[in-house]
């Protein structure tokens, strides 16, 4: 097994040094000009006007803009949107599914916050560019394992190293003790999996007055100057947290589990995010009462229960923000990221609508993911991640021509683009 | 004693009846795949069967009316790979078990089946897994939402199908996990030939005693039998399959012992051997954009359907998934990113195309006078983002209404059940319905490995 693992893992790095016709080619500088089409700007309505680039910015919105020395890009009769972002994947951090030393995104233990997503981004992983030339630019990439598995970051889809690619924001993730069976195949009786949550919940409410007490030992410690000789990384993760200043990422899902972890974090004064929620919809006031938002999906995810309506997880994000609840939207997927419009889409159809589903994936996004100032809009000031499409961006037809991340163009290209252009007529010129 | 006759003579009609109805679909937009786009018209499926297609059709007395007024109709989709609605799935225990047959183990009462209904799919292909490089036989259904006797879910007349399987599955059930061949692609290879040749040895035994030039008779062995069936072209191999070698190599095997019946399944790297495909005249059954889940799909594109159907590669998307076969109709429509297929080229991948790959061409896939009265019926244009199934009909009959839906819709409820059951799909590893039932004893990997 170890040999045969070692092996595919040689295969896979062999291939990726020698597959030069893999590689897609490099992002230009602009400056830009979008000139003549229809921004949606998501923070301000939708305007036909130019939208001037420079460096990595948005620097001007308005009709007739002077392209001075900016490269001119007519997008009469297309569409601007600002770049999508996806509330929870695994992207960059796990190549290979089934090959397991390509699989970052999980470290041993139970009780790892000290784990750093950003460190294990590749940012030359295949999945990349698959995914934002679908018009998704910025994703939250998460670890998982254990109830603590570490620290989830934003990051922007294009750059030669990770600490270029993180977007300014991270988030320790709890996921919160589950009551319910893990899947169809859990075997567990139903007291084995109380027992099991009952300890999930001890250990973890254990973890939050450790964590509570490490607190107050650094700040004391900070308060006389004195050096803390205790080396306790697992606790500093938490301090954020615990002081208020960091947000927690909740993962949660089942009814009764979300509102004990409303109740939990409350009770803690914790400023949290609740992700999954698959359930929310059952218990959409609670939520909306709690005032803590929500990142919702997969939409293209079955119903938890045999005798749930089966539209329950197309109409769930439609359904919490009806109630008022803040909501973004995930796909919690790592090679196929580029569904995130599609799980909009059909978020939109069921209940949503198109502006609130794209201003979900964007503004919304942004907002709720600890990046409103630089990310999720056609403003002014803020980073030039946008794109330019043809059409409706949820529709299959439409296609986008242009993107840009952090002011740099990206081109269309990614590993399947280019195997399509390679054997669409193999023996053929 | 007489009343009691008629009563039993009548018994198989009003079965019958539960499983064939009439019905009037009026004013919609009909795409039939097969003849164009009909607007404003009318389809009435009489016991079952379509029976008109036109405009202004009057409803026979008795006959429900629906009204498709600004809606899309089109033939029921058909999955040509799906483990729903079967409780069994993988009889691993040998590299060879062509002797076991999914058709076995039909459950009624699967809940996927009526959420496959709610996406607008009426026919599957059940599927054995891909735990050996032969697999078992599978069953094509109608999804008779409600029927709670297996064997009304049976495609009547479908012809048989088996499942084979290449690559790294049976590489790691038998090889890796059981130190029985095959290990590699070679050992695939060999297992096949043993197994047709078998057949053969098994094939001479037999005509020699039927002539009388043997004494004894031989042992009936179901497995060498239906070897001996796909030899013979009574059996439809369906091949789960990923890269280029490997799907060279079944169709070379297959030439020297004259089979010609094939459909591969997954068969990521298609688009690599896409003429190849076309001059065998093999099927490719494709997923829409799923890869890189282990090192046999790396190298795949979501253009793949696009480039074999270019290529003349008679070609499906199926869905391998119990959630994502209530969406077919946008997989489908994802060829129309990757890649420009027209709407009927790409409604095709899951309604005539699949059909034809199963043998069912002739009764369903399309909306045409003869064929099976199963229809899927829209709100918004399959191919768009927006669509919303709304109805299903399936030989004539309504197994799904979004108008009516209970939202508890289960035919069947454990008694056992003694706390509702939460599936947390999103946390669990993804379950792997293509090696579901493979005991964790043949197995040294982990999740994902369709």
């Amino acid at each position: 097994m170890l040999h045969k693992t070692i092996t595919a893992t040689l295969i896979i790095i062999l291939a990726l040094c020698t597959g030069q016709a893999q590689m897609v080619t490099k992002a230009e500088k602009g400056p830009w000009l979008l000139q003549g089409g229809t921004v949606h700007t998501v923070s301000d309505g939708t305007i036909e006007a130019d939208v001037l680039i420079a460096d990595d910015k948005i620097v001007s919105i308005g009709t007739d803009l002077d392209a001075g020395t900016a490269t001119v890009i007519d997008c009469n009769g297309k569409h601007i949107y600002p770049g999508f972002i996806d509330g929870g994947t695994y992207l960059g951090l796990g190549e290979i599914s089934a090959v397991s030393l390509t699989q970052d995104m999980a470290e041993l233990g139970d009780f790892t916050p000290n784990m750093k997503a950003l460190t294990a981004v590749n940012p030359n992983s295949v999945n990349i560019p698959v995914t934002r030339t679908n018009g998704v630019t910025t994703v939250l990439t998460q670890p998982r394992g254990g109830q603590w598995p570490g620290i989830a970051a934003m990051i922007d889809l294009y750059g030669y190293t990770p600490q270029r690619m993180y977007a300014g924001a991270e988030m320790v993730r709890l996921v919160y003790p589950a009551t319910g069976k893990r899947g169809r195949w859990d075997r567990r009786s139903a007291e084995d999996i109380k027992k099991a949550a009952d300890k999930a919940a001890k250990k973890l409410n254990k973890v939050w007055d450790e964590a509570v007490a490490f607190a107050r030992i650094d700040s004391a410690a900070q308060a006389t100057g004195q050096t803390l000789e205790v080396y306790n990384p697992e606790l500093a993760a938490l301090l954020p947290v615990v002081r208020g200043t960091g947000r927690l990422l909740v993962e949660v899902n089942k009814k009764t589990d979300i509102l004990s972890a409303i109740t939990w974090c409350r009770e803690r004064s914790i400023d949290a995010v609740l992700a999954g929620v698959s359930e929310g919809w059952r218990v959409v006031d609670t939520i909306a009462a709690s005032g803590y938002p929500c990142i919702v999906g997969p939409i293209l995810s079955l119903p938890n229960r045999d005798y749930d309506r089966y539209d329950t997880p197309y109409r769930n994000a439609a359904m919490l923000a009806e109630a008022g609840v803040p909501i973004c939207i995930r796909t919690l997927e790592t090679e196929n990221v580029r569904n995130l419009p599609f799980n909009a889409g059909f978020a939109a159809a069921y209940g949503l609508g198109t502006e609130a589903a794209v201003k979900a994936i964007t503004l919304d996004a942004a907002a709720i993911l600890g990046i409103g100032d630089t990310h999720g809009s056609i403003e002014v000031g803020k980073y030039a991640n946008c794109f330019v499409v043809d059409g409706d961006p949820f529709e299959m037809k439409s296609r986008i021509s242009h993107l840009f991340i952090r002011g740099l163009q990206v081109p269309i290209e990614n590993r399947h683009t280019l195997l399509y252009d390679e054997f669409l007529d193999r023996d053929g010129e | 004693m007489k009343a009691i006759s008629i009563l039993l003579a009548l018994l198989p009609m009003l079965l019958i009846a539960q499983s064939q109805g009439d019905i009037l679909i009026k004013n919609g937009t009909i795409l039939t795949i097969t003849d164009g786009i009909k607007e404003d018209s009318d389809v009435l499926i009489r016991n079952g069967k379509i029976t008109k297609v036109g405009k202004s059709l009057k409803a026979p007395s008795g006959v429900e009316v629906v009204d498709a007024t600004g809606l899309y109709v089109m033939p029921g989709i058909i999955d040509a790979h799906s483990h729903i609605a079967i409780d069994a799935i993988n009889e691993a225990t040998n590299p060879v078990t062509a002797e076991v047959f999914v058709g076995d183990a039909i459950d009624p009462y699967d809940i996927a089946i009526y959420r496959a209904l709610a996406g607008g799919v009426t026919t599957i292909h059940a599927m054995h897994g891909s735990a050996n490089a032969v697999g078992g036989q599978c069953e094509t259904m109608k999804l008779r939402w409600g029927q709670e006797d297996p064997d009304d879910f049976r495609f009547e007349g479908a012809p048989r199908t088996i499942k084979f399987a290449l690559g790294e599955n049976p590489m790691r059930v038998h090889g890796e996990g059981n130190d029985i061949t095959p290990s590699t692609r070679m050992g695939i290879e060999a297992v096949f030939r043993k197994a047709f040749a078998e057949a053969q040895l098994y094939d001479m035994a037999w005509t020699k005693y039927r002539a009388g030039k043997l004494t004894q008779q031989p042992q009936y062995d179901r497995r060498k039998q239906t070897m001996l069936d796909i030899l013979n072209g009574d059996v439809i191999i369906q091949c789960h399959s990923y890269r280029a070698d490997e799907l060279l190599m079944l169709m070379n095997v297959l030439t020297d012992y004259g089979v010609d019946k094939l459909t591969f399944q997954h068969v990521n790297e298609g688009f690599k051997v896409a003429p190849e495909l076309a001059a065998f005249g093999a099927g490719a059954s494709v997923f829409s954009d799923w890869w890189a889940y282990k090192f046999e799909v790396y190298y795949s594109t979501a253009f793949n359907a696009t480039i074999l159907t270019r290529n003349g590669v008679t070609t499906s998307i199926n869905s391998d998934d119990p959630g994502l076969i209530r969406h077919l109709y946008h997989e489908a429509s994802k060829t129309q990113r990757y890649g420009d297929l027209t709407d009927t080229e790409a409604l095709s991948l899951i309604t005539i195309n699949p059909a034809k790959q199963l043998g069912i061409d002739e009764e369903v896939g399309s909306i045409e006078t003869g064929k099976h009265g199963d229809i899927a019926i829209f709100k918004g244009h399959p191919l768009s983002i927006y669509a919303i199934p709304q109805m299903t009909i399936v030989d004539g009959i309504k197994r799904f209404d979004r108008s009516e839906d209970a939202a508890d819709m289960r035919v069947y409820i454990d008694p056992e059940e003694s706390t509702p059951a939460f599936y947390d799909y999103q946390q669990a590893e993804e379950a792997d319905r293509c090696m579901q039932g493979v005991h964790e004893s043949l197995l040294t990997g982990h999740h994902h490995h369709h």
